[in-house]
């Protein structure tokens, strides 16, 4: 059974309830005791995100102080609820304007209701776009479209809209401007031995849109992938143009996107919803540009003195720059004293997560800093257990780059009445989890791995 | 932008429900939405307001539908408790549900149906009909949802109306959204029912897969999962259908991916051709893969649904091991599930990274996460005979960094290592014998005392390091005291010394005389008996080749495997168990007033009877380790008297007991015959640990018995004292024994009825209430098919005698029912409903009780009270 839920509640950290919405009968009203007693009041708590008290089954999450959490008792769909509470989140998000906590939802509970009760009947999931329902559930809630005294927006047809084909776009849209906003967005996210040799390596990215287009418009995307050049080439009977093409291991769509025509013709065609919306996302784990590399060499001088030296060094075009530059060296918790040098940016100790933070704003390409640091530590009794060195992490951003290489080849509007549009184009590439391993274990391994990878590639 | 609603939860007063009415009922629209709000704020952290419900009621004619929709959330949750003031509601919906506003048609159709009020259903049937076929598809797609929330409350209803006839013509409808909805209720209503209603044929099969294209992800997921149910005629249909579904693969929305895979996974069983199939498998990886970058807890449900892919189609992820190696700031259940795939993916070819990987983990903070990846360790040797060896010599790495936890996991695994590959790696046991002293857990214990008495003749000072753990046999938990006693035994099979022999002896008299665990104990005497009779059989049946073990803890049975795969992206999937074993599906026949409840019960509404409330599943995957049985030596069965000579007496006597209630005080009602040729006296008895904490409440009164006399006893016991943990059961374990014979143990059955209290009769309107307030799901219902009920007074009296007690009776139908409550004791009520035909056999039992897990029980005991 598609069910996602019987019963779904918002409790705060305490286990009060904020919001409690029953839409089956299958599960009794006082659901919420069991969840309070048998999960959040022992050790339980965090440890598996679906369980099973006596007859029914809680599936939650926690969304920053606020414990989401569905009841059901038939063997419903686990996937399709978590991805429900993920997409209501989201749309409560977009209706108070960014932040999803305690206080909001207690200032927003009426139009929490409200929405429920649109967004889910008899717990199946109904349509979630936020642009479709702000047409009718509104913001102050205080007027409906619908009531019979004349309001100062009427909206046509509504109703037609949720149901409609293009579940996510309104009809009679106008700007005076036409303009599409396109951001490639590249996380990369890197484990290292602390030699320097790649131990894991890949790229997530996503492709964000703000559309401001008039009617009814088409879109179409062409990138610089493989897949779609060699497609688009075959389809023209002409040889696929030499350049650097990007193989995407796994691309998934919005709704918006016609999954079958890019299927047969590997083409990403779209009506896009209003406003900002994620268009596409990717992974790519082949021919991936790091950005930056770094080595680090961590020194333990006895039991009471580290040496830490950490050299970052930058591998993208020497007329980009990063910006943002973190890179966070962790140290033992015993940590008393620290000194510094770096040849750019600011580095201190951080005793609230155990780490040295070494700061550089600005950071051009092709070059290179370092930063050494001393550590004394407090000496401690029988302290057995060897540190085990957690890894380094490192946070940056460089605009106008992209790991993967991904290039946006086209983006065509067309729409009925022919207007002109402006379309902007944008790369970033962030750290996700960069992270650079201060084991010994793993200097142990990349060698080993080295071997590895050569057998499987034969 | 945000409002400012916390206000409403403030206020507090004393005479809150007062000062909400008389703001309910004030002549300002301001004042009175203000009001329900407060009302809706108060419902909301548990307070009761149920006493409002006509003021609220009174506000539902409102233009405004904000107000509206409060005062139908309202209705939803209080309309059960007043049913007879939620009548005046009717008349606004059935008005509502006609309005011009398309809205306003649906909010009324979709709350009428949430309203579970037989009087509020009756009038629902007109206005549901109407939008069914209402012009606005937002109204039909509410309407076609709103048929099987009728469906719950009123089966017959649904099918005398023929909505189920309008609900599949919906499937036809233009707007995907409605089809989607239809095909969602429609599949709902065929999971509860047994007769076919809803039959994919090959014309709807067209139609959904059109649907699919167009309609929102949720319906995606609907069409879907209806979809998977379906089997197709033949290859190409099977192929055509996963042309059509593999589009789904590239949705942003893991529901729509994961009932993607599983329709591909079903219909592949189908096609022959290898490169289809091949070329299936290589697409569903990255999509499988992708969703690993979701939230922790898609992730994990994600997890969960590979493990089964992986074990029927080991080549789908055969290359992407990499994308589980876990990372540093996975939740520990992301981790946990992680490391069994990657078991699950280990190969001759990747292994070397994955013991990096396992190795790394091992020095994580996570006790839990570090434990299973020694095992991890363990069972990749088990699994992969050449690189045994490499994972041992991890383990030893291991053993060196003297964590205590991870030596006495690896310890663990090593004895499954000696298992699998004997006589390969006995060099290293020099290693293990110098973390001796360090252990402390039961298992890891046990295991190296294995490990010790398997190779006794190549450890020279075996017996001095068994010595060491004799000191303390008897404060040893079981585990250990048994792998203890089988260990010295071997180490005296293969080294027939003074030192063993003493140490044999020592042992010997441990487990058998002083101790009180019967499988202790019968191990014990089988050696005893063995070594005592014939040395040379003993060292047959101890030192006999094991079988060959092999990493298959974690592997589930094809049949289940197929079972759960069927329903991947459910709860079913998530728990590896399948639907029936946590789904109690226990549904009475409504009790109706009406005369129809006879036939509606005949035309197949009735939900079959519980089976088992607890719902244990056959298996379950939570397993960590590869348990592999230590040595047990194959016992001899049925021990013969003969044989056992001086150890066991001979008996030809006979025991018969049963518990009883006399008088409010429970008796173990025994009774002996002496079939010996000795005088048999000193009668003891003892009582195993059980549900209901039964024990002796005094010793064992039997005078001395001569050959072929009987005597009979009525001892005195207590309830409720010393209770077993787990889930109940009737099991009572009883031990007797006398000064001539050996102790003779037997299984008992408590009769639940015994317990029952002569302060279990209730009042009426107590009775009531209390029923009211149990919760739904807490009520079962069962069918004696054997028993028959010749005369309701009789019954009625009968039953009295066994504290079961009759409160009211009435007559449906040519049926009777009779309402009866009892009590057992920690004021446990039982609410029962007995339904009968006078003369006919078959009675139908129903009960509400707080107490859920003792429902089985109580069934087989008013089984037999109705015989």
């Amino acid at each position: 059974m598609p069910v996602a839920a019987s019963a779904i509640y918002f409790l705060n950290l305490r286990g009060d309830v904020l919001i409690n919405r029953l839409y089956r009968d299958d599960v009794g009203g006082n659901m919420v005791d069991a969840f309070r007693m048998h999960i959040m009041q022992t050790k339980e708590l965090g440890t598996c995100p679906v369980r099973q008290i006596g007859g029914c089954s809680f599936l939650y999450m926690r969304i920053s102080n606020v414990y989401i959490v569905i009841v059901v008792s038939s063997n419903a769909n686990v996937a399709c609820a978590f991805k429900f509470v993920v997409e209501a989140v989201a749309l409560f998000k977009s209706y108070f304007g960014g932040a999803f906590d305690e206080d909001a939802i207690r200032n927003n509970f009426v139009l929490i209701y409200e929405l429920l009760d649109e967004i889910m009947d008899f717990g199946y999931p109904q349509n979630l776009s936020p642009e479709i329902l702000k047409l009718y559930i509104t913001q102050e809630g205080v007027r409906s479209p619908f009531s019979s005294k004349p309001s100062d927006k009427p909206v046509p047809n509504a109703t037609l809209q949720v149901t409609g084909a293009v579940g996510w776009r309104r009809e009679g849209l106008v700007y005076k401007k036409n303009e599409v906003f396109l951001d490639i967005v590249e996380s990369v996210n890197l484990l290292m031995s602390s030699k320097g040799s790649v131990l894991r390596c890949d790229v997530t990215g996503k492709i964000l849109m703000k559309c401001f287009l008039s009617g009814m418009p088409d879109l179409k995307l062409g990138l610089n992938d493989k897949i779609g050049l060699e497609k688009e080439a075959q389809l023209k009977s002409r040889p696929a143009k030499s350049g650097k093409t990007i193989e995407l291991d796994d691309v998934t769509f919005h709704q918006c996107v016609n999954l079958t025509r890019f299927n047969s013709e590997k083409t990403v065609s779209f009506v896009p919803p209003d406003g900002e919306f994620e268009l596409m996302k990717y992974r790519i784990t082949e021919g991936v540009n790091l950005p930056f590399r770094v080595l680090p060499t961590i020194k333990e001088l006895g039991r009471t003195r580290m040496e830490i030296n950490v050299k970052v060094k930058s591998v993208f075009g020497a007329k980009m720059f990063a910006l943002g530059v973190v890179v966070k060296v962790p140290v033992p918790k015993q940590t008393a004293k620290t000194s510094f040098q770096t040849t750019s940016g600011k580095a201190k100790y951080n005793a609230s997560i155990d780490s040295l933070v070494w700061k550089i704003r600005k950071f051009p390409g092709q070059t290179e800093a370092t930063m050494s640091a001393e550590v004394e530590l407090i000496s401690t009794m029988g302290e057995k257990k060897s540190w085990n060195r957690p890894p380094i992490q490192m946070e940056f951003q460089v605009p106008m780059f992209t790991a993967s290489g991904l290039r946006v080849r086209f983006l065509k509007v067309w729409e009925k009445s022919g207007y002109n549009t402006v379309e902007w184009v944008r790369y970033i590439t962030r750290a996700g989890s960069y992270e650079i391993s201060g084991n010994p274990i793993r200097r142990y391994g990349t060698h080993l791995r080295a071997v590895v990878d050569t057998n499987t590639s034969l | 932008m945000s409002g400012h609603d916390s206000k409403y939860f403030s206020t507090t007063k004393k005479g809150e429900i007062p000062e909400l009415k008389e703001e309910l009922n004030s002549q300002y629209k301001d004042k009175r939405k203000d009001a329900v709000k407060k009302v809706i704020a108060a419902m909301t952290v548990g307070k009761d307001v149920s006493s409002l419900f006509t003021d609220v009621v009174n506000c539902m004619q409102t233009e405004n539908l904000e107000l509206k929709k409060l005062v139908y959330l309202y209705l939803i949750n209080y309309a059960k408790s007043q049913p007879d003031l939620a009548i005046l509601a009717v008349n606004t919906f059935v008005k509502d549900s006609q309005d011009p506003n398309p809205l306003i048609r649906a909010l009324a159709v979709r709350t009428m149906g949430c309203i579970r009020v037989d009087k509020i259903t009756e009038y629902l049937c007109d206005p549901l009909q109407r939008c069914l076929k209402d012009d606005d598809p937002y109204v039909r797609k509410t309407a076609a949802i709103c048929v099987a929330k009728l469906y719950d409350i009123n089966a017959e209803l649904v099918e005398d109306r023929g909505f189920l006839e309008a609900l599949k013509d919906l499937i036809s409808d233009n707007n995907p959204m409605v089809v989607a909805n239809a095909v969602a209720a429609l599949a709902e209503i065929q999971d509860s029912s047994a007769r076919p209603i809803f039959e994919i044929t090959s014309h709807t099969l067209s139609k959904l897969l059109t649907a699919l294209n167009e309609c929102t992800e949720w319906g995606q997921v609907f069409i879907l999962d209806s979809l998977s149910k379906y089997k197709a005629a033949d290859v190409r249909e099977a192929e055509n259908i996963v042309e059509r579904v593999t589009p789904r693969l590239q949705h942003a929305n893991c529901a729509v991916v994961l009932s993607a895979v599983k329709i591909i996974l079903l219909q592949m069983e189908l096609i022959t051709s290898t490169d289809v199939v091949r070329n299936l498998c290589k697409k569903m990886a990255p999509p499988l893969v992708t969703l690993l970058s979701a939230e922790p807890e898609i992730q994990y449900v994600a997890l969960r649904n590979i493990n089964l892919i992986v074990q029927k189609r080991p080549t789908i992820l055969a290359h992407e091991i990499k994308v589980f190696f876990c990372k540093y700031n996975d939740p520990i259940y992301v981790k946990m599930e992680k490391l069994e795939i990657m078991i699950k993916l280990a190969s001759d070819r990747n292994i070397d990274q994955v013991l990096l990987e396992f190795k790394e983990y091992a020095t994580e903070v996570d006790v839990d996460f570090v434990r299973k990846a020694v095992r991890a360790i363990g069972r990749c040797a088990i699994k992969l005979e050449r690189a045994a060896e490499r994972c041992i010599s991890v383990l030893l790495e291991l053993i060196k960094i003297k964590v205590n936890y991870v030596v006495q996991e690896a310890i663990i695994v090593i004895k499954d290592i000696f298992r699998r590959y004997p006589n390969t790696y006995e060099s290293i046991i020099a290693t293990l014998c110098e973390s001796l002293d360090t252990l402390d857990e039961p298992e890891a214990k046990a295991s190296m005392i294995w490990i010790i008495g398997e190779y006794a003749e190549r450890i020279d000072n075996a017996d001095e390091l068994l010595e060491s753990f004799l000191e303390t046999f008897p404060e040893e938990p079981a585990l250990v005291q048994l792998q203890l006693l089988t260990a010295t035994v071997k180490l005296f099979l293969k080294k027939p010394t003074e030192g063993p022999q003493q140490m044999i002896q020592a042992v010997l008299n441990n487990a058998t005389v002083e101790t009180d665990n019967p499988d202790l104990r019968d191990r014990a005497y089988i050696y005893w008996r063995l070594l005592s009779t014939d040395p040379e059989a003993a060292k047959d049946v101890v030192l006999a080749e094991k079988p060959v073990i092999s990493d298959d803890s974690n592997q589930l049975d094809s049949s289940l495997l197929d079972d759960l795969l069927a329903n991947i992206s459910t709860l079913s999937s998530v728990y590896h168990k399948p639907p029936e074993a946590f789904v109690s599906r226990v549904k009475t026949a409504p009790r109706a007033d009406d005369e129809e409840f006879a036939d509606a019960a005949e035309t197949g509404y009735s939900e079959s009877p519980s089976q088992g409330v607890d719902g244990a599943s056959p298996s379950s995957s939570a397993g960590t380790s590869s348990h592999v049985p230590v040595m047990q030596p194959p016992a001899t069965p049925a021990p013969m008297p003969d044989l056992l000579g001086d150890l066991m007496g001979m008996d030809n006597s006979i025991i018969s007991a049963q518990l009883v209630r006399r008088d409010g005080q429970i008796f173990y009602d025994i009774s002996f015959d002496n079939g010996t040729q000795a005088v048999l006296d000193g009668f003891m008895i003892q009582f195993n640990k059980n549900t209901f904490g039964v024990a002796a409440g005094g010793p064992l009164q039997v005078p001395p018995m001569q050959p072929g006399a009987s005597a009979r006893s009525l001892l005195p016991m207590v309830a409720f004292q010393n209770i077993s943990p787990g889930a109940p059961n009737s099991l009572l374990q009883v031990a007797v024994k006398n000064n001539q014979q050996p102790v003779w143990y037997f299984n008992d059955k408590i009769p639940m009825h015994v317990f029952f209290g002569e302060d279990g009769k209730m009042e009426r309107t107590s009775f009531l209430e209390a029923w009211k307030s149990l919760p739904d799901d807490n009520e079962f219902s069962k069918e004696f098919a054997a028993s028959v009920i010749s005369s309701i007074d009789a019954t009625i009296e009968h039953l009295a005698a066994s504290n079961v007690f009759f409160i009211a009776k009435r007559k449906n139908a040519n049926k009777d029912v009779l309402y009866m409550s009892a009590k057992i004791p920690r004021g446990i009520p039982f609410l029962i409903e007995l339904t009968a035909a006078v003369g006919v056999p078959g009675v139908k039992c129903a009960v509400k009780t707080p107490n859920k897990e003792m429902v089985a029980l109580f069934f087989e005991a008013m089984e037999s009270l109705l015989k």
